[in-house]
C-alpha cells in the first residue's frame, strides 16, 4: 500500500506521504472497529472517510489524532510510527463534531490555546497575532472577546476551525464537522472549507456520512463498511468505476437490478433477471457464474423514447415526471423489473418533447454503461 | 389537595417561624411574645460558652468542608476513569455513605476511634522517649473533622461526579488535541468547569457539618460544639437565647445553602450545553 499512486489527476509528482496507517487494526473489547486498514495520504491532500455511522470512519480518525492506539498494525506520521504517542505530542489537530469549545474561555483564548501550549513559551504579542489573523481566515474579525455561548453554530464552527488551524497542523481531522448546520449554511462551510485548505495547504481528513460533502470537497474518498475499507478513490472513479453494489449506492444514485452472472467471457457478461430477463453488463472485479450480483445503471445513461426501440430496449410506463430545470428526472415502471429512475437532459426533451405520466415508452442503455457488481 | 400540601407545609415550618419569631421577646420566657427587642441576640453573643462553642463549630465546619471537598473532588475526578464493577462497587458505597443514618455513623465512628485510640495509646507510651509524658490520642477536635469529613466527602463526590459527567468528553480531548499535557488540561480545562460543584460542595459541607448535631454527639469527647451547647441548655429549660441562637443558625445555613444552590445551578447553565 505504500506505493500506492495518488490522484493523478492534477499533476504528475507524487506528493510526500505524510500519514500511513499499515495493517492497522482496532478491537473494542470483542467489536471490531477497524479491520486492517491499509492507506496512505499524501501532503496536501483533502481525502474524505465515507460510510454509515459505525463504519469504523470515527475510530480511523481518532488513530490518527492519538485519542485510540490500533490494537495492530501502526500508524504513521511523516515516516514515524507513533501507534503510542499521546494525542498532546502529535503534531495534528481536530475539528470535533460538537465543535467542544472551552465554556470558560472567549474566543480569543479558546483559538489561543493550542499556542499557549507549546514550549518554549511563546510571546503574547505573537500568539493574539496569530490569533487575529485566524480570525480573519474564518471571516470572524473582532470577535476575540465573544463569548462561547453567545455565538451562533455556524460561528462556533468557525471558531473552532480556527482554533485547529492556528496551530498550523501538519494534518486537520474533521470528525462530521458540519453535521450539526442546516443545510445553507453547510454549503457555504463547504466551499469555505474547501478554500481554506488550499490557501493553507494543509492536509485536510474529513470523516462524514454525507457523500454529497465527500463528493463536492476531496481529492479522494476512502468507503469504508464495517471497520474496512470498501474502495478509495478520487471523487469521479468512485462514481465511475464502483466495485461493488455499496459503493455505486453511496456514491452518487444508481438503479440496481438483482439477478445472476451467466457463464460467459468477454466484456459483456449476461445477467440473468428475477423475472428470466436476460440483460448485458460490464462484470466489476472477481466474480464468477451464478454469483448474486446487481446491475447498476445510472439514471443519466438511460434514454427514453417513443419509438419501438432494438432487442434490448424495456417497455415502460412513466410514473412521475419531475422537473429539476436542467434536467428532467423520471420515475419508469417495468411490468417485471418495477420501479426505475431516468434523468433526461434537457436537449433531447426538445427532441422528442416531455414525456407525460402515464405514457408508455421504451427505455435502453448502452451494455457498456450497466455494470455488473458484487451484492457482497 | 394543595389544602393538604398547604398543611404539610405549615406544619413544618411554623415551628422555625415561631422560633424565629420569639427570638425577639423582650420578655423572659421562651414561648412568649412580650413586646420586641434584641436583647437576647446580645446575651447569646456576649455567653462565653456560647462563643466558644460556636468557635469549635466553625473551626470543626471550616477544616470538615476544606477536606471533604478537596479529596471528594480528587476521588471525584479519579472515578471518573474506572469502568466496569469496580466503578459500580465504589459508587455504590458512596451512596451508601450519604445514606446512612447520622446516628449509626457517630456510632460506628466512635467505636472505630475508640478501638483505634486504644490500640495506638499504649504503643505510642512504649515508643515515647522516657522524661516527657506521652500523649494521649483522645477524642475532640480532630475526631469530629475526621466523623465529620468521612460523610461529607462522599457528598463532595456525588456533587463533583454530576458535574462531570454532564461535561462533554470531547472538552478534555480538545485540550489534549491542543497540545496540552494531562495536568495542562486538568488545570485549564476540568478544573475551571468543576469548580463552581467543588465550592457548592464546601459551602454544602460546610453547614452540614455546622448543623451537626448526632454524629458530634457521639464523637466530640470533651468538646462542645453549638448544637450540642444547645441540646444540653434545653435540659436546662428553654431561655429566648436558645431562640436567638437558633435563628442566627438558620440564617446563616440558609444564606450559605441558597449561595451553594446558585453555583450549582450557575455552573449547569454555562458549561453543560458545550
Amino acid at each position: 500500500m505504500t506505493n500506492t499512486p495518488l490522484d493523478d489527476k492534477q499533476d504528475q509528482t507524487q506528493p510526500r506521504v505524510i500519514a500511513e496507517l499499515r495493517g492497522v487494526t482496532k478491537r473494542f473489547g470483542t467489536v471490531l472497529a477497524a479491520d486492517n486498514l491499509n492507506l496512505s495520504i499524501g501532503e496536501g491532500e483533502f481525502l474524505s472517510f465515507l460510510g454509515p455511522s459505525g463504519c469504523g470512519k470515527t475510530t480511523a480518525l481518532r488513530m490518527l489524532a492519538g485519542f485510540e492506539a490500533p490494537t495492530e498494525g501502526d500508524v504513521l506520521l511523516d515516516g514515524a510510527v507513533v501507534n503510542e504517542i499521546e494525542a498532546h505530542r502529535r503534531p495534528v489537530n481536530m475539528v470535533f463534531q460538537h465543535y467542544a469549545l472551552f465554556p470558560h474561555m472567549t474566543v480569543a483564548e479558546n483559538i489561543g490555546f493550542g499556542l499557549r501550549q507549546m514550549r518554549p513559551r511563546m510571546a503574547k504579542g505573537e500568539i493574539s497575532d496569530k490569533v487575529r489573523r485566524a480570525l480573519d481566515l474564518v471571516r470572524l474579525p473582532g470577535f476575540e472577546d465573544r463569548r462561547i455561548w453567545e455565538m451562533s453554530g455556524g460561528q462556533q464552527q468557525r471558531v473552532a476551525l480556527a482554533r485547529a488551524v492556528v496551530n498550523e497542523p501538519k494534518m486537520l481531522l474533521l470528525d462530521e464537522p458540519l453535521a450539526a448546520l442546516d443545510r445553507k449554511l453547510r454549503k457555504e462551510m463547504q466551499i469555505e472549507l474547501q478554500n481554506i485548505q488550499r490557501s493553507l495547504g494543509i492536509t485536510f481528513i474529513l470523516v462524514t456520512h454525507d457523500q454529497e460533502e465527500a463528493l463536492s470537497m476531496s481529492d479522494r474518498i476512502c468507503i469504508m463498511r464495517d471497520g474496512r475499507i470498501v474502495q478509495i478513490g478520487t471523487p469521479q472513479e468512485l462514481y465511475d468505476q464502483p466495485i461493488s453494489r455499496y459503493v455505486a449506492d453511496f456514491v452518487g444514485t444508481s438503479n440496481f437490478f438483482d439477478g445472476t452472472l451467466e457463464a460467459g467471457s468477454g466484456a459483456i457478461a449476461g445477467v440473468k433477471l428475477a423475472n428470466g430477463i436476460t440483460l448485458g453488463g460490464r462484470p466489476v472485479g472477481a466474480i464468477a457464474a451464478g454469483d448474486p450480483v446487481s446491475l447498476s445503471v445510472r439514471p443519466e445513461q438511460i434514454g427514453l423514447t417513443r419509438k419501438q426501440g432494438g432487442a434490448g430496449a424495456l417497455p415502460v410506463t412513466v410514473r412521475n415526471r419531475i422537473f429539476l430545470g436542467e434536467h428532467t428526472e423520471y420515475l419508469v415502471r417495468h411490468e417485471t423489473l418495477g420501479e426505475f429512475f431516468v434523468l433526461a437532459p434537457r436537449q433531447s426533451e426538445l427532441s422528442e418533447g416531455p414525456f407525460n405520466s402515464g405514457e408508455g415508452l421504451f427505455a435502453s442503455w448502452d451494455a457498456t454503461a450497466a455494470l455488473v457488481l458484487t451484492r457482497k | 389537595m394543595r389544602l393538604y400540601a398547604a398543611l404539610v407545609y405549615l406544619f413544618l415550618y411554623i415551628p422555625i417561624g415561631v422560633i424565629a419569631l420569639f427570638s425577639f421577646t423582650a420578655g423572659r420566657h421562651a414561648s412568649q411574645l412580650q413586646g420586641l427587642s434584641v436583647q437576647w441576640y446580645g446575651k447569646a453573643l456576649h455567653n462565653p460558652f456560647v462563643m466558644d462553642a460556636l468557635q469549635t463549630s466553625l473551626m470543626v465546619a471550616l477544616i470538615s468542608a476544606t477536606l471533604a471537598s478537596t479529596f471528594g473532588a480528587m476521588a471525584a475526578v479519579a472515578l471518573q476513569g474506572l469502568r466496569g464493577p469496580v466503578r459500580v462497587a465504589f459508587d455504590g458505597l458512596i451512596y451508601i455513605a450519604v445514606m446512612i443514618p447520622g446516628i449509626v455513623i457517630g456510632i460506628a465512628t466512635l467505636i472505630a476511634l475508640v478501638t483505634l485510640f486504644a490500640g495506638l495509646n499504649p504503643i505510642i507510651a512504649a515508643v515515647w522517649p522516657a522524661g516527657s509524658a506521652p500523649p494521649q490520642l483522645g477524642l475532640g477536635i480532630g475526631s469530629l473533622v475526621a466523623a465529620h469529613t468521612m460523610f461529607l466527602m462522599a457528598l463532595c463526590i456525588i456533587i463533583v461526579r454530576a458535574r462531570l459527567s454532564g461535561m462533554d468528553r470531547s472538552l478534555t480531548e480538545a485540550s489534549s488535541d491542543l497540545y496540552a499535557t494531562p495536568m495542562g488540561t486538568f488545570r485549564q480545562v476540568t478544573l475551571p468547569l468543576i469548580f463552581p460543584a467543588i465550592l457548592a460542595g464546601f459551602l454544602l459541607s460546610f453547614t452540614f457539618s455546622f448543623d451537626d448535631f448526632i454524629i458530634a454527639f457521639f464523637v466530640a469527647g470533651s468538646e462542645t460544639t453549638l448544637p450540642i451547647y444547645v441540646f444540653s441548655s434545653i435540659r436546662r429549660g428553654v431561655t429566648p437565647e436558645i431562640n436567638a441562637i437558633g435563628t442566627m443558625v438558620l440564617a446563616v445555613s440558609l444564606t450559605v445553602l441558597m449561595v451553594a444552590q446558585f453555583l450549582l445551578r450557575r455552573g449547569a447553565n454555562k458549561g453543560g450545553g458545550a
